[in-house]
C-alpha cells in the first residue's frame, strides 16, 4: 500500500483547518467594525438631531 | 543594615514592572494595543518554525523501519495532539481564574482559546485515522487513547456552543469557563490513557526526563513542529481576543478611537 496519498490528505487537511481557524477571526473583524462604524455614524446623526 | 536595604531597592523596580504589566493587562485599550504589536511576531515565528520544520521532517527526515513513509504523519499529527491538550489546560486556568478572580480579559482568552483547541484536536483525530489506515489496516477503533479525544472534541465542541447560545457574554462565558474546568477530568485520562489500558494506541516515544526512544533525525523535526503551533496557538488566540474585546466594548470610547484610527 502507498502511503503518499495518505500523508497528502493528512497535510491538506491540517492545512485547510489551520487556515479557516487563522481567517475566521478577520472575516469576523471586519464585521465587528462596520458594525461600530454604523453605530457611530447613527450616534452622530441622533446627536446633530438633538442639537 | 545596609545590604538589607539595597536588596529591597533592587527588587522594589521589578516587583513594580511585573504589577504594572498585570494591572495593564487588565485594561481593555492597553491589551489592544500590546497584542496588536505582538501578534504580527507571532505569525513569523510560526510560518518560519513550520517551513523548517516540514523540510526536516518531509525531506530531509529517513523513513520509518517499521511504519515507512507514513511516519511522516507524527509531524502534524504529535504536535496537534500535544495542543489539544496544552490549549485545553490552559483554557481551564483561564477559566478558573475569571471565575474566582473576575477578570475579563481572561474570560475572553479563555473562550477565545476554544476553537483553535478544537481546530487542534480535529486534526489530532484526522490525522490519526489516515496514519492507522496503512499503519493498523483501519481508520477508527474504539481504543481508549482514541475515544477520550474525541471526548475532548465534544467538550470544546460543547463550551463553544455554551458560550454562543447565552447573549450576556459575560454570564455566557461564565456558564462555559465552568464547563470547561469540569471537563478537565479528562485531560489526565487521555495522558495516561495508554498506561491505564491495553491500547492499540503506543505509549510515548519522548519523554522529559528520561531518554526518547525516538531518532534524533525524526525527533528534532517534531520538536521545531510543537514549538511552531504554540506560535500558531498565541497569535490566533490574541487575534481572537482582540475581535471579541472590540465586539465587547463597541459602545466605549477607546473603540470609537481604534475604528477612527483605522478609517483615517
Amino acid at each position: 500500500m502507498s502511503h503518499t496519498p495518505f500523508i497528502w490528505a493528512t497535510y491538506s487537511i491540517g492545512a485547510v483547518v489551520l487556515l479557516w481557524c487563522a481567517l475566521a477571526p478577520l472575516s469576523r473583524k471586519k464585521a465587528v467594525i462596520r458594525d461600530i462604524r454604523r453605530l457611530n455614524q447613527l450616534e452622530e446623526r441622533s446627536g446633530d438631531t438633538d442639537a | 543594615m545596609n545590604t538589607n536595604a539595597t536588596t529591597r531597592n533592587k527588587d522594589k523596580p521589578r516587583k513594580n514592572w511585573l504589577v504594572m504589566f498585570i494591572h495593564k493587562m487588565g485594561s481593555p485599550p492597553w491589551f489592544y494595543d500590546f497584542s496588536g504589536k505582538l501578534v504580527p511576531w507571532l505569525w513569523a515565528f510560526f510560518v518560519a518554525l513550520t517551513v523548517w520544520g516540514l523540510y526536516l521532517g518531509l525531506v530531509r527526515a529517513p523513513a520509518d523501519y517499521l511504519q515507512g513513509e507514513s511516519v511522516r504523519i507524527m509531524y502534524l499529527h504529535v504536535p496537534a495532539a500535544w495542543m489539544s491538550m496544552l490549549i485545553y489546560t490552559s483554557m481551564a486556568v483561564m477559566g478558573f481564574i475569571a471565575l474566582v478572580w473576575r477578570i475579563r480579559i481572561m474570560e475572553i482568552l479563555a473562550m477565545s482559546s476554544a476553537p483553535v483547541g478544537g481546530a487542534f484536536t480535529l486534526i489530532a483525530l484526522v490525522s490519526g485515522s489516515l496514519w492507522g489506515r496503512p499503519t493498523w489496516g483501519t481508520y477508527w477503533v474504539w481504543d481508549a487513547r482514541l475515544t477520550s479525544e474525541l471526548v475532548l472534541l465534544f467538550l470544546y465542541l460543547g463550551v463553544i456552543g455554551l458560550y454562543n447560545a447565552i447573549d450576556e457574554p459575560r454570564k455566557a462565558a461564565r456558564a462555559a469557563c465552568l464547563l470547561a474546568l469540569v471537563g478537565a477530568v479528562n485531560l489526565p485520562i487521555i495522558h495516561y490513557s495508554v498506561k491505564w489500558w491495553n491500547t492499540l494506541h503506543q505509549g510515548s516515544s519522548i519523554s522529559i526526563t528520561g531518554e526518547s526512544s525516538i531518532d534524533p533525525s525524526m525527533l528534532w523535526p517534531l520538536l521545531i513542529m510543537a514549538v511552531a503551533v504554540k506560535f500558531y496557538y498565541g497569535a490566533n488566540l490574541l487575534t481572537r481576543a482582540r475581535v471579541k474585546l472590540l465586539e465587547q466594548d463597541k459602545r466605549k470610547g477607546w473603540v470609537k478611537g481604534v475604528v477612527t484610527e483605522r478609517t483615517s
